[in-house]
C-alpha cells in the first residue's frame, strides 16, 4: 500500500471543556477522496483547520505526504492546498493578481503558464482582469479551487467546495477534481453537507458526530450494510443517535 | 528564507497601491502638509526671533526625520491591515509561507513606501524652504538607519498588538508615534525634560538621532559612540518586536484566534 498523502492519528483539540475533536484518526491515500461529513459543530473544520497547520492540537499528529506539520509545517504545506467557502481570496486583488501572488507563495515554477491553463479549467479567462470581489459566489468558488490547485498538491483539502455553484458548474468541478485524482496528483479530503455528491465522489467516508468519528466506509454500500434507504438518511440517523446520546439526562 | 514568498506579500502590496489613488494619496499628503506648516512656522520664527539662530533645520529638519519614521513604522502596519481588512490571514496562514518571511514582506513594503514619502520630503523642503541634507551627505545615513529601524520595530510591534487585540485595536496604533515623541527629544533636547522622562528617552533609539543631528547643525562634532548606542538598541527592538509578533501567532494558532479572526476573540 504506497504511503497516505495525509495521515491523522489520535487528533484532540479542546477549548476549554468543550471537546472539538476527541481521538480522530484516518488516512487519505493517494489517488483517493475521503469524505469527511456530520453535522453542524461535529468537528470538520476543526479538524481541518489542525491539517492546515493553522491551530495547534491539544495532542495528537498530523502527518503529510510523510511531513509532520508540528515540525516541517512549510514543508508540508508545500504540498497541500486547500478551497473553502470561508476563506474568499481577497477581493480588492483581481483573478490574475490572487493566482499570480498565491502561486508565488506556493513556489509555482512556470507561473504564468499555470495561471493561463487554470483560467481555461475553471472557465475565468473573461475574468482575468476582473476584482474577484466583483465575481459571482459561483464565480469566487471556481476562483478558490484554481488557486487550490495552483501547485498540483498532494493533499487537496475541499470544505464545501461546490456549496454556492449551479448544477452545471458543479459537475464540471467534480469531473475536474475526479481527473485530478485518476491523474495520480493526490488525494483529497472533501468536506460536504450534500450526500449525493459525497456518494458519487468519496472512496470512503467518514461520519464525524461530537468530535469523534461514529461510522466508516464505501458511501456506495453503508446505507444498505445499516439498514438505511440512502446515505442522507443514515446521515440523518447517524447524527440524531449522536445528538440524543449526547443530550443532558 | 525564501525570496520568492516575500516577493509575493510584497507584490501583493503593489497591486493594491497600483490601482488604489486613496492608498497612494496618503503616503505624501500629510508628508506635505506637515513640510508646508512647518515650513512657515520656522520662517516666522527666523524673522521674529533675531537671535541668528536658524530654526529651519533645527525644527523643519526634525519634522522631516519623525515623519520619516512614523512612515516607515506605518507602512509595515498598513501592509498588516490589508490582510486584516480583506480577512486573509487563513489564506496566507495556511500555506508554505512562515513568519519571518511574512514579516520581510510587510518590511520590505514599509521601506520602499517610506522611502517615496522620504523623497518628497527632502524635495519639497529643499524646494520649498531651502531645507537641505545634501550638505550633511553620507554623514546622514546612520541617523535615517536608526530612525528606519525604530519604525520597522514599531511597526511589526503594532502589527502584534492587532493580531493579539483584534481588528477594534486599529485605533490603538496610530498614535503610538505621537506618544513616543515627547521623549524622543524631536524638537527639544533631552535635558529640558524631567529626570524620569530622560530616564525613558535613553530607552528611545530616536532620541539619540535628533540630540545628534542637533549636535551637528549647532557645529558641535557628530556624536557616533551614542548614536550607534541608539543603533544597537534599535536593532533590540527589531528582534523584540519580530518575537513579539511570533508568539502572539503562535498563541493565536494555539488558540483558534487565527480561523476565527474577525470574532476578535475565541472565549
Amino acid at each position: 500500500m504506497p504511503a497516505p498523502v495525509l495521515a491523522v492519528a489520535s487528533l484532540h483539540k479542546s477549548f476549554a471543556d468543550l471537546r472539538a475533536v476527541d481521538g480522530v484518526s484516518f488516512v487519505v491515500a493517494p489517488g483517493e477522496i475521503v469524505g469527511l461529513v456530520g453535522p453542524n459543530g461535529a468537528g470538520k473544520t476543526t479538524t481541518i483547520n489542525m491539517v492546515l497547520g493553522v491551530l495547534q492540537p491539544t495532542s495528537g499528529t498530523v502527518t503529510i505526504d510523510g511531513l509532520d506539520v508540528a515540525k516541517n509545517r512549510s514543508a508540508a504545506l508545500a504540498r497541500t492546498n486547500f478551497a473553502a467557502v470561508y476563506a474568499p481570496l481577497p477581493g480588492n486583488l483581481t483573478v490574475e493578481q490572487n493566482l499570480r501572488v498565491f502561486g508565488m507563495v506556493y513556489a509555482v515554477p512556470n507561473l504564468a503558464k499555470r495561471i493561463d491553463e487554470l483560467l481555461v479549467d475553471y472557465q475565468l479567462e473573461r475574468f482575468r482582469k476582473t476584482k474577484s470581489g466583483l465575481l459571482s459566489s459561483g464565480e469566487q468558488t471556481r476562483l478558490g479551487l484554481a488557486k487550490a490547485m495552483l501547485n498540483r498538491p498532494r493533499l487537496l483539502l475541499l470544505d464545501e467546495p461546490t456549496a454556492s455553484i449551479d448544477p452545471s458548474s458543479a459537475r464540471d468541478i467534480r469531473a475536474g477534481i475526479k481527473a485530478f485524482v485518476e491523474a495520480g496528483h493526490g488525494g483529497v479530503l472533501w468536506t460536504s453537507h450534500n450526500m449525493y455528491e459525497v456518494q458519487e465522489m468519496c472512496h470512503r467516508v467518514l461520519f464525524l458526530s461530537r468530535g469523534k468519528i461514529v461510522l466508516e466506509g464505501d458511501p456506495k454500500t453503508l446505507p444498505e450494510a445499516h439498514g438505511a434507504a440512502s446515505l442522507d438518511d443514515l446521515f440523518v440517523t447517524v447524527a440524531h443517535e449522536n445528538l440524543h446520546e449526547g443530550a443532558a439526562p | 528564507m525564501n525570496l520568492t514568498r516575500v516577493g509575493a506579500i510584497v507584490l501583493r502590496q503593489f497591486y493594491l497601491m497600483r490601482g488604489s489613488p486613496a492608498r497612494v494619496f496618503p503616503l505624501f499628503a500629510w508628508i506635505a502638509i506637515d513640510i508646508v506648516l512647518w515650513g512657515f512656522i520656522t520662517r516666522y520664527l527666523n524673522s521674529v526671533a533675531h537671535t541668528g539662530f536658524d530654526f529651519v533645520p533645527a525644527l523643519l529638519g526634525a519634522v522631516l526625520l519623525w515623519n520619516f519614521l512614523t512612515r516607515v513604522m506605518q507602512g509595515v502596519t498598513l501592509a498588516f491591515f490589508e490582510d486584516v481588512w480583506s480577512r486573509n490571514f487563513l489564506n496566507f496562514f495556511a500555506t508554505p509561507l512562515r513568519i519571518s518571511e511574512y514579516l520581510a514582506g510587510l518590511v520590505v513594503t514599509g521601506v520602499v513606501t517610506s522611502l517615496l514619502g522620504l523623497a518628497v520630503m527632502l524635495l519639497l523642503a529643499f524646494a520649498a524652504f531651502g531645507l537641505s541634507f545634501a550638505a550633511y551627505g553620507l554623514a546622514m545615513a546612520p541617523f535615517l538607519f536608526v530612525l528606519f529601524l525604530s519604525g520597522i520595530a514599531l511597526g511589526v510591534f503594532g502589527s502584534a498588538l492587532v493580531l493579539r487585540l483584534g481588528p477594534a485595536s486599529e485605533w490603538l496604533i496610530w498614535p503610538i508615534p505621537t506618544l513616543v515623541s515627547p521623549f524622543a527629544g524631536v524638537f527639544y533636547p533631552i535635558g529640558v525634560l524631567p529626570y524620569w522622562m530622560q530616564a525613558v528617552s535613553k530607552a528611545l533609539p530616536p532620541s539619540y538621532v535628533f540630540e545628534g543631528m542637533r549636535a551637528i547643525t549647532a557645529g558641535e562634532p557628530a556624536p557616533w559612540a551614542t548614536l550607534a548606542w541608539g543603533g544597537l538598541l534599535a536593532v533590540g527592538y527589531v528582534g523584540l518586536a519580530c518575537w513579539t509578533f511570533a508568539a502572539v501567532y503562535r498563541k493565536a494558532i494555539r488558540s483558534g484566534l487565527i480561523a476565527r479572526y474577525s470574532a476578535e476573540s475565541v472565549a
